[in-house]
């Protein structure tokens, strides 16, 4: 196979919480699709955001002001470039996708979904892209359809055409499962639900930080993602939407900044994306966003996924004869989700960590994919462009271990 | 009957050997809870249950002779390896005697974090469960 030319040990240098030991033993961090580390750079930007410019912002006339603003919206056009949308102003921030998601669940359901009109989402899907949904269900009287899914964890497509019809309203789908690594034929799953008159919102936060996103190509309507899945900070959500929706939608929190103008007798509100920017948001975190678009952007998304894919199939090599594989789909991100036969993948969570091997367990927040299964949980690993063979074969020994 | 206070120091005694290492403290509690005296499958009911995220804990408690007899069992070997020595350390003790100790064993084996404030096994909230008991039986003797 051909080798990545990407020097991983430099860029394991700039990841300060790499180089620790854990239970005596060198950390290795597996748990990426959870939440991935943060490089200097981003931790720098924080730091520095606070150190030097510190202050609310839009709407302050001081330096300190100035400053703090010019840095925020400097991630807002970052992001625009990022994920290719028309306009920065179709870049709103949010706390995470899961806030993402629900301010479309809300703002849209209100202006656009009534009684008996249908939301298709896949079963796939990350608990935050269903409970959202049964509610507008529930507040509205629409009525759920689920796209089932297939042995291999890929989605019955044939099953999600019959789904759709002229009383689809919206259609809620995530790119890559983060149980189980699938990526889903995003684009065709967009050009169906367009084509019976549909808008569709693309769950993104396990796609971003290993899949090229280009929205204006996808023509999704939505697309939610989390800074902290690509190498930002916690607590920075974004929600891309088109400009038309996002107009003729109404405000999703409100209060300070998304004003335009307060009287008693009625309120105007703001423009977008300030609309749906109520109070004060998470400067600091935003500005340090920046900085881990510009890791990634330096690296090179397709050199990522060329040596995160040589990751997932040392990995997926090295475990299938040993365990049992969930998500062997034909495209896949670096996830590897499995059971060890007779032991419950909190035992083998447990094992593992005592090695310094951080893993998730559990039912990854996809309860009804872990139903549909037939399983209660899997361990995942999921890589990251950090991670080494190396420290895969260590994992793959630990597991062997674990195995017997 | 030894008291509560010495059947940890003795389990504190024994983990000693591992010296802290956390693969051996882990291996050596799956092998207890692999021995665990199987539940009785008629109480592992839907009242019975200690939910977690991850690991689920039954649990049945009955007085017999003002002693607390407890049962226990979990779907997930490390948890069961920590139900017996709980069940070592607290079974065939008065319910007094059991509302008045302090649990210091699991501290000191290293296995805090199962003790933390997550919610992701049910082994901390079946102390919990295990207590309230302990104090409906104190009650109950007190009230006959």
């Amino acid at each position: 196979m051909h080798q990545s030319k990407l020097n991983i040990e430099s860029i394991r240098a700039e990841f300060p919480v790499l180089h620790q030991q854990v239970n005596g033993k060198p950390l290795i961090y597996f748990d990426n699709a959870a939440t991935t580390q943060k490089p200097k750079s981003v931790i720098h930007a924080i730091r520095h955001y606070y150190e030097f410019d510190n202050a609310n912002i839009h709407r302050g006339i001081h330096t300190l002001a100035e400053r703090a603003t010019a840095a925020f919206e400097d991630t807002r056009v970052s992001v625009q470039q990022f994920i290719n949308s028309r306009e920065k102003e179709e870049i709103i921030f949010t706390k995470g996708t899961t806030e993402s998601v629900n301010l479309v669940a809300s703002s849209f359901a209100k202006a656009f979904i009534k009684a008996g009109d249908e939301i298709i989402i896949s079963g796939m899907e990350h608990h935050s892209n269903i409970v959202p949904w049964q509610i507008v269900c529930e507040e509205r009287g629409a009525v759920l359809k689920v796209i089932p899914v297939l042995d291999h964890g890929e989605l019955d497509m044939e099953a999600y055409q019959k789904l759709l019809s002229a009383k689809t309203k919206m259609v809620a789908c995530v790119y890559v499962s983060n149980a189980l690594g699938t990526i889903n034929p995003i684009k065709k799953i967009i050009e169906a639900a367009h084509s019976v008159g549909a808008k569709i919102l693309v769950d993104g936060a396990q796609a971003v930080a290993h899949l090229d996103i280009d929205v204006q190509e996808l023509d999704c309507d939505f697309f939610a993602f989390s800074a902290h899945k690509l190498y930002g900070p916690t607590g920075v959500g974004i929600l891309y939407g088109k400009r038309e929706l996002l107009d003729a939608m109404p405000p999703y929190q409100s209060g300070g900044e998304m004003i335009k103008e307060v009287r008693f007798e009625g309120t105007t509100y703001n423009e977008i994306p300030y609309k749906f920017e109520a109070g004060t948001p998470n400067i600091a975190d935003v500005i340090g966003f920046k900085s881990a678009i510009d890791f990634i952007n330096n690296i090179g998304k397709i050199h990522i996924r060329k040596y995160e894919n040589e990751l997932l199939e040392h990995c997926t090599n090295g475990l299938k004869n040993k365990v049992t594989l969930y998500g062997t789909a034909l495209q896949k991100v670096a996830v590897c989700s499995f059971v060890i036969k007779g032991m419950h993948h909190f035992d083998a969570g447990m094992m593992l960590d005592a090695k310094g091997i951080a893993v998730r367990t559990g039912h990854h927040c996809t309860q009804p994919l872990m139903e549909r299964f037939g399983i209660e949980g899997t361990v995942r690993a999921s890589f990251a462009i950090y991670n080494t063979k190396e420290e895969i074969d260590v994992f793959l020994e630990a597991v062997e271990k674990l195995v017997k | 009957m030894k008291s509560i206070t010495e059947i940890q120091n003795q389990i504190v005694e024994n983990f000693e050997l591992f010296e802290g290492d956390m693969e051996s403290t882990l291996f050596y509690l799956m092998d207890l809870g692999k021995k665990l005296p199987p539940m009785d499958e008629a109480l592992k009911t839907e009242a019975n249950i200690v939910k977690g995220c991850q690991s689920k804990v039954w649990l049945n408690a009955k007085l017999e002779k003002g002693k607390v007899i407890f049962e226990a069992d979990s779907n997930t070997e490390i948890t069961k390896g920590l139900i017996s020595l709980l069940i070592q350390v607290w079974n065939n003790q008065t319910p007094e005697d059991i509302l008045n100790s302090e649990l210091f064993f699991i501290e000191k084996i290293g296995m805090s974090r199962m003790i933390g404030g997550q919610r992701s096994n049910g082994f901390a909230s079946m102390i919990k469960q295990m207590k309230m008991y302990a104090l409906a039986f104190k009650s109950m003797g007190h009230g006959a």
